[in-house]
């Protein structure tokens, strides 16, 4: 199966990435080629086989219910790229366009 | 003073023992070796002089205890593991600026054991690579030949440690990303059975493959190293709680009445002759070590590199939604509203490769794509799986080429994202089983070193250490060094 421009451009949406034309010209050529080498897949017969999404043999971890030490809040801020009284800056949700409507 | 590059962790040991050094010789040596060969090879982001100075200080201090043989030894980490106040990068732009504020907990097992972090290793951008060329970084060479790749992901470990830069580091390896640059640089490197060594503070790639290894010189130093780093840890949930052996203790070089099991499929199209040739040859050292070696079948393993791509994509493309430009990392300047944040610090942040894999793991995840890829493909892994399980009722080791070929030019196939993923077809299988996987010098091929392959049973390293430190002492390999480590030509 190809895959067309169209839906690639759902994906980058759904992943959040953005792409110029030239771009998406060539990812959808590449992700086509991907795509029909995992396609082989198709010819293997797996009615009934189960799905494994983990070979760890555990399921469920418990810990006991007691408070552990948690991080100095400075700390954890370090690595924030913008900050204001201690909170994370991050532009308007609502770009200007749409909050002057 | 003599030359410490090239020497082993118990040699290093008995020096710093007898006081002919100090560890802080060494680490000051060690700097000096690394500054001086760095501009061949290319693997460091990051050096940690000042921390490892003072650490040597500090076991000098207090003396180095004849029970702990890793005590003051120098290591590399590969940079997708954090390190407190140690940038780390996973080599991506979208991380350039990172001091994490925590150890991995491999990180709080090396310092246990005294042994000194030197610097944050190459590798392609967050482990996604078979060449190291996609770090956005720079661009690391293959110890034997500078023109030629170190193979990837964990090239930097790699190339470190055969060039005499480190005499250990530790590596990631999702698919082969220990063992194939490991095969590339004539070193050992092993990926553990999942669950042996933790991944809290490994930033995540595909966290139902993802383990952390050793890469070193020998196969007893990989085994001290594995002994360090190895157990469980309450901090990541599929660490498993089986009791660590001491891995060093079976290395007798006696392997008489083991049987090991050589997949046909592992030895057939795309196998340089090279490459076939060190494998077959290897099983012929193995017969006359006392082992019995014969051909199996593992008729899903070509199935391998597609399933991988799908797996591994999709929990990428999940694992990779946390890089928004919100907390940490690379923030776009280009932006007017949140949705900006997001879009545009994730499109100038992450390099091809890396959208490449989210582009593909959000489309099998995706609505309408889920059940013919991702869970066909979690299907077909159980049956790669299976194949293996067979085998093991009847065999302890399975052996192969850790990599079709040999090392590749700089530059070669990072235009084909296919071929670049076929180098991993012999390593990824053992991923998606859970397995345990190293790679060991067998042998050159074109002037370039050969990986033998060994897979073992879960949680049974012993034994493939057993395998391997017998064919090391039986075969001359690991003693050809490359020219950057005073060798000539192989």
């Amino acid at each position: 199966m190809a895959i067309s421009e169209e839906q690639v451009k759902h994906v980058a949406k759904l992943a959040k990435l953005s792409f110029s034309e030239n771009e998406l010209h060539e990812f959808t050529s590449q992700l086509g080629k991907i795509i029909d080498m995992v396609e082989t897949l198709e010819e293997v017969d797996t009615q009934g086989v189960p799905f494994t999404s983990n070979v760890a043999d555990t399921i469920n971890v418990m810990r006991e219910d007691v408070t552990i030490g948690g991080w100095d809040r400075d700390e954890l801020m370090k690595n924030v790229p913008e900050s204001e009284d201690g909170f994370i800056k991050v532009p308007a949700i609502i770009d200007n366009g749409e909050a002057g409507a | 003073m003599t030359e410490l590059f090239n020497k082993s962790i118990e040699e290093l040991h008995s020096l710093l023992i007898s006081k002919e050094i100090t560890a802080t010789d060494l680490t000051a040596e060690t700097f000096a070796r690394i500054k001086e060969t760095e501009p061949q090879i290319e693997s460091f982001l990051a050096l940690n002089e000042e921390k490892a100075h003072d650490l040597a200080q500090a076991i000098d201090r207090k003396g180095i205890t004849e029970s702990n043989v890793l005590s003051g030894i120098p290591i590399g980490i590969k940079d997708n593991i954090v390190t407190k106040d140690l940038r780390t990068t996973a080599a991506s732009k979208i991380l350039g600026n990172f001091d994490p504020i925590y150890d991995a907990t491999v990180m709080d097992k090396v310092y246990q054991a005294d042994l000194i972090p030197v610097g944050k290793l190459n590798m392609d951008e967050f482990a996604m690579g078979a060449s190291t060329e996609t770090s956005y970084f720079k661009k690391t060479k293959n110890a034997w030949d500078q023109t030629k790749v170190p193979g990837g992901s964990s090239g930097g470990s790699a190339a470190a440690v055969a060039a005499g830069q480190v005499p250990v580091s530790l590596g990631s390896d999702t698919g082969g990303s220990i063992r194939q640059p490991a095969s590339f640089n004539g070193i050992v490197g092993l990926k553990p059975t999942y669950g042996r060594v933790s991944r809290y503070g490994l930033i995540a790639f595909a966290s139902s493959l993802d383990q952390i290894g050793p890469m070193t010189r020998t196969v007893k130093d990989n085994a001290l190293v594995l002994n360090a780093i190895s157990g469980f840890d309450a901090k990541d949930s599929t660490s498993a709680g089986v009791s660590v052996p001491d891995f060093a203790a079976g290395l007798t070089g006696d392997i008489k009445g083991m049987k090991v099991a050589l997949p046909k499929e592992y030895m057939g199209e795309g196998i340089q002759p090279g490459v076939r040739d060190a494998v077959l040859k290897a099983a012929d050292t193995f017969r006359a070590l006392g082992a019995t070696v014969e051909e199996v079948s593992l008729p899903h393993s070509k199935y391998g590199v597609a399933v991988y791509y799908i797996i591994a994509s999709s929990e990428a493309s999940s694992n990779l939604q946390r890089f928004d430009g919100i907390r940490y990392g690379f923030r776009s300047e280009h932006i007017t509203n949140l949705e900006d944040v997001y879009v545009n610090s994730r499109s100038e942040g992450f390099g091809e490769e890396v959208k490449r894999r989210i582009m593909l793991g959000t489309f099998s995840l995706s609505a309408g794509y889920y059940d013919a890829y991702f869970k066909k493909a979690g299907q077909v892994r159980t049956l790669i799986k299976q194949d293996f399980d067979q085998v093991f009722n009847q065999y302890d080791l399975i052996i192969g080429p850790a990599s079709p070929t040999v090392a590749f030019g700089i530059g070669e196939n990072i235009n084909d994202p296919i071929t670049m993923y076929m180098n991993d077809i012999l390593t990824i299988p053992v991923n998606l089983a859970g397995l345990p996987g190293m790679s060991v010098p067998a042998g050159f091929s074109e002037g370039l070193p050969v990986g033998l392959q060994i897979i073992g049973k879960h949680f049974d390293e012993a034994t493939m250490y057993k395998a391997a430190y017998a064919f090391e002492q039986a075969t001359d390999f690991h003693k050809k060094q490359p020219v950057i480590l005073g060798g000539g030509k192989a």
